[in-house]
């Protein structure tokens, strides 16, 4: 314990000389260590088994390599010259929002979060907005308490709920799955934690807003969602970052557990910085999301708009374990000017009769990459497995690339496995139709990449989906003439 | 006192290498209907396609004003708001975007230009009804993708329907009556001629003489070899469906 003390006195006195004042945030120095893990774990004031967690699976880090399968190329990153964590500076936990700094909540207006407003509309939406790699504010979370719903920043949850965390901690998505999911174990900052009790139907939308903002720090969040039998919820995610030359590695967990006859919809619209038009700058976006369907009859439902990022690596998967249950990912991707994407889905049929869907729609513009990768695993114990996968792809212009790998595993005889895919292109000719009725060029590409997307649009709820319709408009600015 | 819609002088166009406009002119004033016949092949899709400002056509010389206005500094979508409306002879599909939406959003733009409120989903349907109940279009139809596995009848209805929305200054029917039966026919020139009054007007390229039975023109231009080499009025176009073309074009 004295030792401890030291050790940790002499890291708040590094501590201080690495203080960035112009940005007022709370943070560590560069780079990552076990020490920088330590002080991270007491900065959050941890327990033990926690830290211990995070050792190993920074000590597992250290023997991996960083992944280079996909279809992206990049700089290398220096992990060392990495900040892992930086919290915006404030004494005490704010107990609502009239005690969060306002020029946070300036902030968040001005991304279009409006906290104040949908405090006010009682009961539409409740949010944890994570501001880098702190809760700043929570709402709603005595109403849907009274549901027995846990719905806090994972760091909270670690102090309130510690059973529950370990017990589902790492349990979908273990340290030692990838190298981004590893390094995310070793340094996760915060993030959300959702509980829903057995038989519960979430009443509201639960809402995150995640945002990167401390020049040069990794953010690196961890959401785990729990639904219990019988139980629904219906979570979103959006994400939008400001501006930023340098690049930012965003490497974040996703796990979700989904129990007898539960129901889980997750919803993300991703906006982050994806760079200028010559492909400087912009968020490195490395995500690890993963469902289980533990329980028979369980449901998990993945529906996502990327728009964002320079580099996106995101495969949100689902593991059908439970007879009967079913996957589903519904996907929109745009990539413009030099944004890559390579993302997909996995679907593991492990259950009886378990059955996945695939809607992936992939929009490429201006010089950008895209790739679909997608995985279908059959077991041999999934009897009657059904997988109905359909990707297609859409091109803007002469010089963005498009491409479609799925990767089909079976090793049952009686799954039915189907796929479809298709590529077009948005011909002079539509173009000159819409245009022939008044409709510009950009408004005509809209229109017609929300035809396109529609499917997958359609999965998205409400409020969500205008947001989505308006952001696919925006990322598309400027992809002809 | 005529006003005129469009004046066209001396204009050539080519497409790559080849001029397949020469020196062509031709005036259209307000509440006159004119049609323009040719044989296959000698560029009246051309010619509208020139008017309405699709890209890949070269001018090289001449001039075009429409509505007084220079035509040539006006993007295709400005010329269309400004009132310049080509009902096309392929009309093309937009997979993924249904009919309605794809009429909302053109309407819309329209009275945007004319700095009238846009219109929301109700007052739309509303007159989108109105319209389509006139040119026999089932609401069954505006809710498919546009022009998405359309016949041709349905395609030319379509257009129709666009053009009445739309209320143009100037229409160019680009054989608005192919493809059609004697029934579709009817409704479609019922739906010109509800549309044309004292303060439009028509350039109806047409082959056959069925369409032009059922709208009057005022005038009947021959085009051959990317020019008008004869004009008259109805007469003429009776005369072309007795003996086809083969007395106008020799003397070319």
């Amino acid at each position: 314990m004295t030792k401890n003390k030291e050790i940790l006195d002499k890291l708040d006195d590094k501590y201080k000389y690495g203080f960035i004042t112009d940005i007022e945030a709370d943070t560590v120095p560069c780079g990552l260590s076990e020490d920088i893990i330590r002080m991270i774990s007491a900065k959050k004031s941890e327990p033990q088994w926690l830290l211990e967690w995070r050792l190993k699976a920074y000590r597992y880090w250290l023997t991996m390599q960083e992944p280079h399968w996909a279809k992206l190329s990049f700089e290398p990153i220096d992990y060392q010259a990495l900040r892992y964590y930086a919290a915006p500076k404030q004494k005490t936990a704010p107990k609502n929002l009239s005690e969060v700094d306002p020029q946070l909540l300036e902030t968040y207006n001005k991304l279009g979060i409006p906290l104040k407003e949908q405090e006010a509309l009682a009961g539409v939406v409740a949010v944890d907005a994570v501001f880098d790699s702190v809760s700043v504010a929570t709402t709603y979370r005595a109403q849907l308490a009274q549901k027995g719903i846990i719905f806090c920043s994972i760091s909270e949850a670690i102090k309130d709920h510690p059973e529950l965390v370990q017990k589902y901690l790492g349990s979908v998505v273990p340290y030692t799955d990838n190298f981004y999911a590893c390094l995310n174990s070793a340094v996760f900052t915060d993030g959300s934690f959702v509980y829903i009790p057995k038989g519960v139907r979430c009443p509201v939308e639960l809402s995150t807003y995640f945002r990167i903002n401390a020049r040069g720090t990794g953010q690196f969040e961890r959401t785990l969602i729990v639904a219990e039998d019988d139980s629904y919820v219906s979570y979103l995610e959006g994400c939008t970052a400001p501006q930023r030359d340098e690049n930012q590695l965003h490497a974040a967990i996703v796990e979700i557990v989904v129990l007898n006859n539960a129901e889980v919809k997750y919803s993300t619209v991703q906006n982050w910085y994806p760079g200028d038009k010559d492909g400087k700058g912009g968020v490195y976006n490395f995500v690890t999301k993963r469902a289980a369907c533990r329980g028979i009859n369980a449901k998990i439902s993945w529906t996502q708009v990327e728009t964002g990022s320079a580099i996106t690596w995101k495969y949100p998967s689902c593991v059908l374990q439970g007879d009967n249950s079913v996957g589903e990912f519904y996907s929109v991707a745009i990539t413009h000017n030099c944004q890559q994407a390579d993302t997909g889905t996995k679907m593991i049929h492990i259950g009886k009769n378990t059955r996945s869907k695939i809607i992936s729609k992939g929009i490429s513009a201006g010089k950008s990459n895209q790739t679909y990768r997608g995985l279908v695993e059959v077991g041999a114990k999934a009897e009657n497995a059904r997988n109905y996968s359909q990707c297609d792809s859409l091109l803007i212009g002469r010089d963005c690339g498009s491409h479609t790998v799925p990767y089909i595993r079976n090793r049952n005889k009686t799954a039915v496995l189907e796929h479809e895919a298709t590529t077009s292109k948005i011909s002079d000719e539509q173009l000159f139709y819409c245009q022939q009725r008044g409709i510009n060029e950009e408004e005509a590409i809209g229109l017609i990449v929300n035809g396109f997307c529609q499917e997958v649009m359609q999965k998205l709820p409400m409020e969500f989906a205008i947001e989505a319709g308006r952001l696919i408009n925006i990322s598309l600015e400027g992809s002809v003439g | 006192m005529l006003t005129p819609i469009l004046e066209v002088k001396n204009l050539s166009a080519r497409a790559g290498d080849k001029e397949i406009i020469k020196n062509f002119s031709l005036t259209i004033n307000e509440g006159e209907i004119h049609a323009l016949m040719g044989p296959n092949g000698a560029g009246k899709s051309t010619l509208a396609h020139v008017l309405a400002g699709k890209p890949n056509y070269e001018i090289t010389s001449g001039s075009i004003k429409f509505l007084g206005r220079d035509l040539q500094q006006m993007k295709p979508e400005e010329r269309a708001t400004a009132g310049l409306f080509l009902s096309m002879q392929y009309p093309v599909a937009i997979p993924g975007v249904s009919t309605a939406n794809f009429l909302k959003h053109a309407v819309n733009a329209k009275r945007k230009y004319n700095q009238q409120k846009e219109l929301d989903a109700a007052e739309f349907l509303k007159l989108l009804r109105t319209e389509s109940a006139a040119l026999n279009i089932p609401a069954e139809m505006l809710k498919r993708e546009i022009n998405v596995g359309f016949s041709g009848g349905e395609k030319k209805r379509l257009e129709i329907l666009q053009m009445r929305l739309l209320q143009p200054a100037l229409a160019i029917l680009d054989e608005a009556d192919s493809g059609l039966d004697i029934d579709a026919l009817r409704i479609v020139a019922e739906g010109i001629n509800r549309l044309h009054n004292e303060h439009n007007a028509l350039l109806i390229i047409t082959h056959h003489l069925d369409l032009l039975n059922q709208i009057t023109p005022d005038f009947v231009h021959i085009y051959y070899n990317g020019h008008i080499v004869r004009t008259g009025d109805k007469k003429l176009a009776e005369e072309l469906e007795e003996n086809g073309y083969k007395n106008f074009v020799e003397n070319e």
